[in-house]
């Protein structure tokens, strides 16, 4: 109830008592903020692995077919392996990395970034050249699926990441760090019922001894009071009715 | 999140797989021999030992131009323990079929992590 749980180490104070409270309301408003995060990255997510595994299947098919259109060119031009490894010196197939932004989150892609270049114009020269052609526009088609595929698959490394992260800040906020601020704010204002409770005996008692002191002091003023009167009419003297007596005359 | 940075500069795309795999993407253009000789494929064939093409995918891992690593899946088989580890973001590991090889999706080290995700 007051504060049995875990709580921070804070001075039960009315500041404390605003602070903390202020921090309970920062961390719920970071709860939700996180938790529409993870929704959101989680539906992105799981469009990402709809189409990783469509791109996957598709991938399949794309090389096969290039598999196939390389087979031709062996079987019109012979073995090409060596010459065209040889051959290969500078890249002209290359990727481009690019940013997406999903709620705070990079997430990088690649785009094709073909440089245009004609590298084994003597590859199939003999015979065969159309063969190679065609087979070098198949790969590149297949690669570009495999660019696309390769994207979606950072994003999908990144994003699984990305949302583990989130999650766990989630679950930490939700219980551990709001019970902890929960407990805090009961604790604190427990402590300050209890100073109040304290306070208020206090005064009473400091009331009280007041009035009693205020007792006495009238009892005593009036003790005083009638002591002075008694005394005052003890030294009153006896009246003499002045018109009753006479003087003496007074004779100059 | 290390891994989201310095990926700028990364630009090639590296194969291991067999000598067909390897003369049809080289064909699209996609070879690069760097500065310090060092090729950007490896073609494996029955004789190529299982370190060197251990030793061959983290060199690639660790190159800081690569973008993509294109591995076929029969090899990516011989060196799957090594696969599997691999969970960097950067850079994409790709397994892909060969000739003689079909693709089998169950055996793809990230397909593997999406079942595992749903649970199926």
């Amino acid at each position: 109830m007051s504060g049995a749980g875990p709580r921070e180490n804070v001075f039960a104070t009315r500041m404390a008592l605003t602070n903390t409270k202020l921090r309970l309301k920062g961390a719920e408003t970071g709860h939700s903020l996180l938790a529409k995060k993870r929704d959101a990255l989680t539906t992105r997510f799981r469009a990402i692995l709809r189409k990783v595994d469509e791109a996957k299947r598709k991938m399949g098919r794309v090389m096969q077919l290039a598999s196939f259109s390389m087979a031709e060119v062996t079987y019109t031009t012979g073995d090409i392996s060596y010459i065209v490894q040889e051959q290969a010196k500078l890249a002209t197939f290359r990727v481009k990395a690019k940013q997406e932004n999903v709620s705070g989150v990079l997430l990088p892609g690649f785009d094709v970034d073909r440089v245009p270049g004609s590298d084994f114009n003597l590859t199939g020269l003999g015979r065969g050249g159309q063969q190679v052609l065609r087979a070098k526009e198949v790969y590149a088609k297949a690669l570009e699926t495999l660019v696309e595929l390769a994207s979606l698959q950072t994003a999908f490394t990144i994003l699984d990441e990305v949302i583990r992260a989130t999650n766990r800040r989630v679950n930490a906020i939700e219980h551990i760090i709001i019970p902890r601020l929960d407990n805090t704010i009961k604790y604190i204002i427990s402590e300050l019922d209890e100073m109040d409770r304290e306070e208020f005996f206090r005064l009473k008692k400091v009331q009280g001894k007041k009035k009693r002191d205020a007792g006495k002091a009238e009892r005593q003023a009036i003790t005083e009071e009638e002591g002075l009167l008694e005394r005052l009419d003890v030294q009153q003297e006896p009246t003499v009715d002045l018109l009753s007596t006479k003087d003496e005359d007074v004779i100059f | 999140m290390a891994s989201t940075t310095a990926f700028k500069d990364r630009n090639l795309i590296a194969v291991i797989g067999d000598e067909d795999s390897i003369t049809g993407l080289l064909l699209a253009g996609i070879g690069h021999i760097n500065e310090h000789q060092r090729k950007n494929f490896l073609v494996v064939d029955s004789k190529t030992q299982i370190s060197a093409i251990e030793a061959v995918f983290q060199e690639f891992t660790q190159r800081k131009d690569i973008a993509i690593i294109l591995i076929n899946q029969h090899i990516a088989e011989k060196i799957r323990p090594t696969v599997d580890r691999y969970q960097e973001a950067f850079p994409t590991l790709l397994e892909i079929p060969s000739k003689d090889h079909p693709y089998d999706p169950s055996k793809d080290s990230v397909l593997k992590r999406v079942q595992k995700l749903f649970g199926e």
